[in-house]
Parts: structure tokens; C-alpha cells; sequence
């Protein structure tokens, strides 16, 4: 049964799946040239906290207090998303490209 | 006996449906971090944000849970979809989603997973000791109206901000 433990889900199993979802989120953000991809990263990373505080929230405090912060990432990430996709439209009807890369109007 | 059955038999149910959803975020996350298509990006960060929102449930977050869901599913992600289709030529069908600066960008983010696993594990978190499962929804709306009040009202007018800026930025006539 000792070796079993590893399988018992508890706080650190959830810290685990939360710091695979940042990774990921990071990775996309740093890899990817395509804007809309840069956000999908943005989300990846804020679904990673969003999990810690829920899981402190229950494991540690028993409080509702994390889940209610997670709740207000939740709305910050949709109006993110939403000014975010509107600053790609815009980019995409000056370059006619949604390439990261492209936009360097303001280089040199 | 089987010994893979035997093992399976071992882990409480509930801890079962918790690997089953842990791996289906974790491998919509790897989908959107790794796909070379923009639109399977997408479809794979849905399957991640409703694993997540299942971990919430299983979190006694049931609000949050459904929360996630209609919010992210059904807005952000159709938003994202909208963008996705808006941005690339109607002929361009494969919706390319190219990388640069793999290797750094992967030791980066390895070097972060570690560092973030290293303290998950090590530290000695000071857990309950016991957890209790229960509905929250009516406690959050007792929290948002009294503790949180403050922050509930600045978010209002955050969004609402949000929400004209994104009008006036997608508009075409944006040189006045």
C-alpha cells in the first residue's frame, strides 16, 4: 500500500497539473509567431493559477476566498481576450499579416 | 489477477475520475502548445479548459466549474475561432501556426516546470485535515457582496472599459 500514496490525490497533485499547464503556456508564448497562438499561451497560463487558487482554497484555507479570486481572473482573462483579439484585428488590417514578427513598425 | 487491474482496483474512484481529467487538461495543453495548426490549437485548448473546469468540480468548485465553462468555452473560445477565421485567407485552409526559438523557449519552460514541481513537492504545505465537499455558489455571492464588494465593483467597470475600447480598436475608421 506504501507505494500506493503516490495515487492518493492531494495538494500536490494539483500543483502538479498546474505547473504542467504553465510550462505549456510559457512554451506557446515564447514559441509561437502567430498572435492568436501567443493568446491561446495567455490563457494556458492563467487556467494554471486558477487552479492553485482553488486548490489552496480547498486543501489549505477552506475558504471561498480563492475561489472568488479565481472568479475575477476568470473575467479579467475575458476582457484580455477580448481587447487582445480586437488589437490583432487591427494589426491584421494594417499589415495584412497576424505575424509577431512582422509588427515591428516601431523598431530602430 | 491482472496486476495492472489489480493496481487500478487500489485507487478510490474518485481519484480515478482526477487522473482522467488531469490528463485530459495536460494533453490539451501540450496540443495547443505543440500543434502546427492554428485551428487544432484551438480545439485543443478546449479540451484543456474543460479539464480544468472539471478539476474544479472536483475541487467542491462547482460555480467556478460551470463558470468556466460558459465562459471560456462558450465565449473565449469561440472569440478565439472568430479571430482564427477572420485573420486568415479564405483560400489558406491549413491556418498555419509556425514557432521560432524552439529550444530556448523549451529549456525556459522545462526549467520553470521544475522549479515550480521542486517546491510543490518539497514544501510541507499545512493541509486540512480533513476536506469537506460542498456547494459553494451560495457562499461566493455572500463574499462577492460583502468582502469583495470593493473589487467586484472596480471589475464591473473594467469590463465595461473592455468592452468599448474593443468596439472602438476592431473598428475600421480607426485614423480620425
Amino acid at each position: 500500500m506504501e507505494q500506493l500514496a503516490l495515487l492518493n490525490v492531494g495538494l500536490k497533485h494539483f500543483l502538479f497539473v498546474a505547473a504542467t499547464l504553465f510550462a505549456f503556456g510559457t512554451y506557446t508564448v515564447l514559441t509561437r509567431k502567430n498572435a492568436v497562438g501567443v493568446l491561446m499561451g495567455v490563457e494556458l497560463i492563467l487556467n494554471a493559477a486558477n487552479i492553485n487558487l482553488v486548490a489552496f482554497a480547498h486543501y489549505v484555507t477552506g475558504t471561498v476566498g480563492g475561489q472568488v479570486f479565481a472568479l475575477f481572473v476568470i473575467v479579467i482573462a475575458a476582457a484580455e481576450a477580448a481587447i487582445a483579439l480586437a488589437i490583432v484585428l487591427s494589426i491584421f488590417q494594417n499589415f495584412q499579416t497576424i505575424d509577431a514578427t512582422h509588427a515591428d513598425l516601431m523598431k530602430n | 489477477m491482472d496486476p495492472i487491474v489489480q493496481i487500478f482496483e487500489l485507487i478510490r474512484l474518485s481519484d480515478q475520475v482526477f487522473f482522467a481529467f488531469a490528463t485530459l487538461a495536460v494533453l490539451g495543453a501540450a496540443g495547443t502548445a505543440l500543434s502546427k495548426n492554428l485551428v487544432y490549437s484551438a480545439f485543443s485548448l478546449l479540451g484543456s479548459l474543460f479539464g480544468v473546469a472539471a478539476l474544479f468540480a472536483w475541487l467542491s468548485a462547482d460555480y467556478l466549474s460551470i463558470t468556466q465553462v460558459i465562459v471560456y468555452v462558450g465565449g473565449i473560445l469561440v472569440l478565439f475561432l472568430f479571430a482564427v477565421m477572420l485573420t486568415n485567407k479564405i483560400t489558406e485552409v491549413r491556418g498555419s501556426n509556425p514557432g521560432v526559438g524552439e529550444r530556448p523557449a523549451a529549456l525556459i519552460s522545462l526549467s520553470l516546470f521544475g522549479l515550480l514541481a521542486y517546491v510543490a513537492v518539497k514544501t510541507p504545505w499545512k493541509t486540512l485535515p480533513e476536506q469537506t465537499y460542498r456547494e459553494t455558489t451560495a457562499s461566493i455571492g455572500d463574499a462577492l457582496l460583502s468582502t469583495y464588494l470593493l473589487p467586484f465593483e472596480i471589475l464591473s467597470v473594467v469590463i465595461l472599459a473592455a468592452l468599448v475600447g474593443a468596439v472602438i480598436m476592431a473598428r475600421k475608421e480607426m485614423k480620425a
